[in-house]
């Protein structure tokens, strides 16, 4: 099963929040590692420990363009990724709305019985 | 659009046999786990818009067992039950959970712990899946897929448009 595995490890690679927060900053256009760096607040090795990992996994590419380093999404390597768990996460979404109006009447319920009570 | 709509729910994943699911809810602990724990409630929000429950039923109690079905859109029947083996009220429930179309059966199961934790009238409820294997786990997911095809095609045609 390569395709599960891949799967699994680009997703373990984009659970972690920082990356997720690399790749949401990527979404818009390509940037060098210094405007990351200068986004997310950390510190530059952090930051390429983190952009390594995604690159390992495909979800970035990166380019060199003189002395700077340049990374882009790869939104090819990460569809698959989105789709599989995104779904997932959006029936949850979708179940838990539901019971957002549940809760409401309960609350309504609730508070009506103290002002009865 | 009232403020607790659009939540979406965040799941990740921690190791290669669990899923975590975290979402926050406006309203006390012990209203959710009355939502969470009562038939006829987990009954109006238990299909995620994708069918009716048909069925729910719910012996609160060590040992104790439950089961849901629901009737997707298309007429496909999806069953799950499970056994308790934690319960603190208002906290947390500890239970297992094996899907009726899978093959394997009960060992194929997942150990799901629900925790219910209150911060000034909103409750944070994370679910944690256990599953006895990564290819039980990414079944899993893979599940949700099929439940929601048509959604995961409208899905597929905003990720592809997004990704040009």
């Amino acid at each position: 099963m390569a395709r599960a595995a891949t799967t699994a490890d680009a997703f373990n690679a984009v659970a972690e929040p920082r990356r997720r927060q690399i790749l949401d900053l990527l979404a818009d256009g390509e940037r060098p590692v210094n405007d990351v760096v200068r986004e997310l607040g950390l510190a530059q090795p952090q930051v390429s420990k983190h952009l390594r990992v995604l690159r390992e996994v495909g979800a970035v590419d990166v380019r060199h363009e003189g002395r700077q380093r340049l990374y882009r999404l790869n939104g090819r390597a990460l569809k698959p990724i989105h789709d599989w768990v995104k779904d997932y996460e959006r029936s949850w979404s979708e179940r838990f709305e539901q019971l957002d109006v549940v809760l409401e009447e309960l609350k309504a319920k609730e508070e009506g019985d103290a002002r009865d009570g | 659009m009232p403020v607790t709509a659009s939540q979406s729910a965040k799941v990740t994943l921690p190791t290669d046999e669990q899923i975590l699911i975290t979402r926050e809810f406006d309203a006390p602990t012990h209203l959710v786990y009355l939502a969470i724990t009562t038939p006829e409630l987990v009954k109006r929000w238990w299909h995620a818009n994708r069918g009716e429950v048909t069925l729910a039923e719910i012996d609160l109690r060590v040992g104790g067992k439950w089961r849901y079905v629901a009737v997707a859109d298309g007429g496909f029947e999806v069953g799950f039950h499970g056994e308790y083996r934690e319960i603190v009220p208002n906290e947390r429930i500890v239970s297992t959970e094996v899907y009726e179309g899978a093959p394997g059966g009960d060992e194929n199961g997942t150990v799901n712990t629900v925790t219910l934790i209150e911060n000034e009238g909103r409750t944070v409820m994370t679910t944690l899946v256990q599953a006895p294997s990564k290819e039980i786990r990414d079944a899993i997911i893979e599940s949700g897929m099929e439940a929601g095809m048509q959604d995961a095609f409208d899905l597929l045609e905003e990720v592809a448009v997004s990704l040009r």
